[in-house]
């Protein structure tokens, strides 16, 4: 049996998940989860999908040998090139799954949450191919160092609001998107962007990015005969992470998913209930829910998905931290070495193997290069003040 | 065993009454007075907010306010304390998030609750499905724990909320977070009426309930309304003299109406 599991209908992964939602909002989440149920067991509506992820999206990205950064860290290192895609993310796989699913329950709107903006660009984007209108919630920090991506949004034809609640970062964008939804949820699809949230969305986010890991491990054997030694990703939400472990989770691969130090919700955080979900979270003493800090805002999420929690619980899967400065290491040291500048999110990943290379030697490491690094390159001018 | 937020509430619908319950948020500075002024000028019961970090039922008023109660230190710690002086003669509910109660553990929250001498809690995120540790907890302490029907709920789901509820059945006012509205939504009536067919239980509607004249509307078909957001805005806009004499004005115009 595949440690992967399918969730009953309570949502649970082990003692996570759930749905802990106002009580205006289960019955949508259930219309969802039977409405998920129903197309995913659909070959119409899976040869639809197949079809948009072909031929708008580009898959099947391919895998990237780094031959001199595997030279220079002593290991054989693999990239996912997730940032390939149309939108230059992951975030579409999702987004293209959960708006097709929208329109065929008859919905005419959707609602979306975005930190760094992939996630929205992703979400607008898809709106826009099949005519929905789109309502993208965005913390005030991330629009004023992300505003590349909110023109983005804008130029799709999506509404962007800002969030000047709470810490003002993807947290409180969540929340203002839950609100919306509870208000409008007779028309209204609330397109989720991570693993996480209430059932069905954690499972449901990861069979539409489980893609990713699937082509990965074909890819993978085709390549090298069998499968890595070590599967790495970022964790914010953590749905490009759950996406690639999903190919790998019955292989002996070692899963790492790699948290930023300022938001750490597995190995800082304790069990905790918020956006309708039980999970890792970082939190006080009484538990209100810490604010998460980090350089990147895709990451700046003071919890993680459900599933991650129950890896992580299991010992399935390991959660590192890495500093915003070996971040912007990694960011340079992939940009330089392999000419792909990588999202900030993915340098969290690159910077891990970078870290860790010296006990990695010899040793093959696929890395999921979730998103291009072009959003970012506004906010690295200001830091990387020598080269601007 | 009817507890003592169903009892009271009970006997002002049998005295041919209808109910009115205020909510103020815990913490925010002069919350205390603020729900000394509710209870002096007719307030039935009083529900007392818990200020949580995420308030995904809130609306911007009451946001605002927990958000300022916040960050001048109030915890539920803090807030049980205050209560525990404030012997203001009605019974008291907590409205609080889950995760407040998660975090501190069901059962010593349940006696948290019962040392500080509040009879009921209200845990707007924790629907029926998920409710289950907390309502026996809560059971064993004695809490009676209000569950909230939506308009969104079928009626093969109206039932079993109503059934899991204590102290009264919130009937949610409309498809929304809380917050002030120009006019009552057609669906609070609507929904209350359902609510009302199925259960012998207290029914009050709350989310949207702006004012005397809603208040009025609100209770033709349901036995009380649970009033926030205009009660909030008074206590930040006047303080608990604000407070008093809108209770006071909602309570008079309940008391004058003819049902």
């Amino acid at each position: 049996m595949s440690i992967l599991q399918t969730p009953g209908s309570d949502g649970r992964f082990g003692e996570f998940g759930g749905r802990y939602v106002p009580e205006t909002l289960v019955p949508a989440c259930q219309e969802l989860e039977a409405a998920f149920a129903d197309a995913w067991n659909d070959p119409l509506f899976r040869a639809d999908l197949d079809q948009l992820l072909r031929e708008y999206a580009g898959r099947p990205s391919m895998i990237t040998e780094c031959h001199n950064l595997s030279e220079q860290l002593g290991i054989r290192l693999f990239l996912k090139r997730e940032d390939l895609n149309h939108t230059g993310s992951h975030k579409i796989n999702n987004v293209l799954g959960q708006v097709l699913l929208a329109k065929r329950m008859g919905k005419k709107r959707i609602v979306a949450e975005t930190g760094a903006g992939q996630h929205g660009v992703a979400s607008a984007t898809a709106a826009a191919l099949l005519g929905l209108e789109c309502k993208v919630y965005m913390g005030e920090v991330d629009i004023a160092r992300q505003e590349l991506n909110v023109f983005r949004m804008r130029l799709l034809g999506a509404e962007v609001e800002g969030v000047t609640s709470g810490s003002r970062t993807l947290k409180d964008a969540v929340n203002e998107a839950m609100r919306d939804w509870v208000a409008s949820v007779e028309t209204t699809h609330y397109c989720l962007g991570s693993v996480m949230g209430p059932h069905p969305y954690p499972f449901m986010v990861r069979q539409f990015h489980r893609v990713i890991g699937d082509e990965a491990f074909e890819q993978m054997n085709e390549a090298t005969g069998t499968s890595p030694d070590f599967v790495v990703a970022c964790v914010g939400g953590g749905s490009n992470a759950m996406g690639i472990f999903s190919g790998f989770i019955d292989t002996p691969a070692r899963l790492i998913g790699v948290e930023p130090a300022g938001g750490a919700a597995v190995s800082r955080g304790q069990p905790g209930v918020v956006h309708g979900m039980k999970s890792f979270l970082m939190q006080d003493e009484y538990g209100q829910v810490a604010e998460a800090h980090s350089i990147s805002a895709g990451l700046d999420y003071p919890g993680v998905g459900p599933e991650h929690s129950y890896l992580a619980s299991i010992g399935r899967a390991e959660y590192p931290t890495v500093t915003d400065d070996e971040v912007i290491a990694g960011f340079q040291l992939m940009s330089r070495a392999e000419g792909i500048i990588p999202a900030l999110e993915c340098a969290h990943a690159m910077a891990w193997i970078s870290r860790e290379a010296k006990n990695m030697q010899g040793k093959t490491v696929l890395m999921n290069l979730s998103g291009r690094g072009d959003k970012d390159v506004g906010q690295m001018m200001s830091i990387l003040k020598d080269l601007a | 065993m009817t507890g003592r937020l169903e009892a009271t509430l009970r006997s002002r619908i049998d005295g041919g009454g209808k109910c009115l319950v205020p909510y103020i948020t815990g913490g925010y500075p002069g919350w205390v007075d603020a729900v000394r002024a509710c209870a002096a000028n007719g307030a039935d019961a009083i529900e007392i907010g818990i200020p949580f970090s995420d308030p995904v039922m809130d609306g911007p008023v009451i946001q605002k306010a927990s958000q300022i109660a916040l960050e001048a230190g109030a915890t539920p710690v803090s807030i049980f304390q205050d209560i525990r002086s404030l012997d203001v003669g009605v019974p008291l509910a907590v409205m609080c998030y889950y995760n407040t109660v998660f975090h501190a553990g069901h059962e010593r929250f349940a006696n948290d609750l019962v040392a500080a001498g509040v009879s009921a809690a209200i845990v707007p995120d924790l629907p029926l499905e998920e409710a289950g540790d907390w309502c026996a907890a809560a059971d064993a302490a004695g809490i009676e724990t209000v569950m909230l029907a939506a308009p969104t709920a079928p009626d093969s789901r109206l039932p079993r909320v109503a059934e899991r509820a204590r102290g009264f059945v919130y009937s949610v006012g409309l498809l929304g977070v809380t917050g002030e509205r120009a006019e009552l939504a057609l669906t609070a009536t609507i929904l209350a009426a359902r609510v009302k067919k199925i259960t012998t239980k207290p029914v009050l509607i709350g989310v949207g309930v702006s004012n005397a004249a809603q208040a009025v509307e609100a209770s033709r078909v349901a036995d009380g309304v649970i009033m926030g957001a205009s009660v909030v805005n008074r206590m930040v806009e006047g303080g608990s003299e604000a407070v008093g004499l809108f209770v006071a004005e909602v309570r008079k115009a309940l008391d004058g109406a003819t049902w």
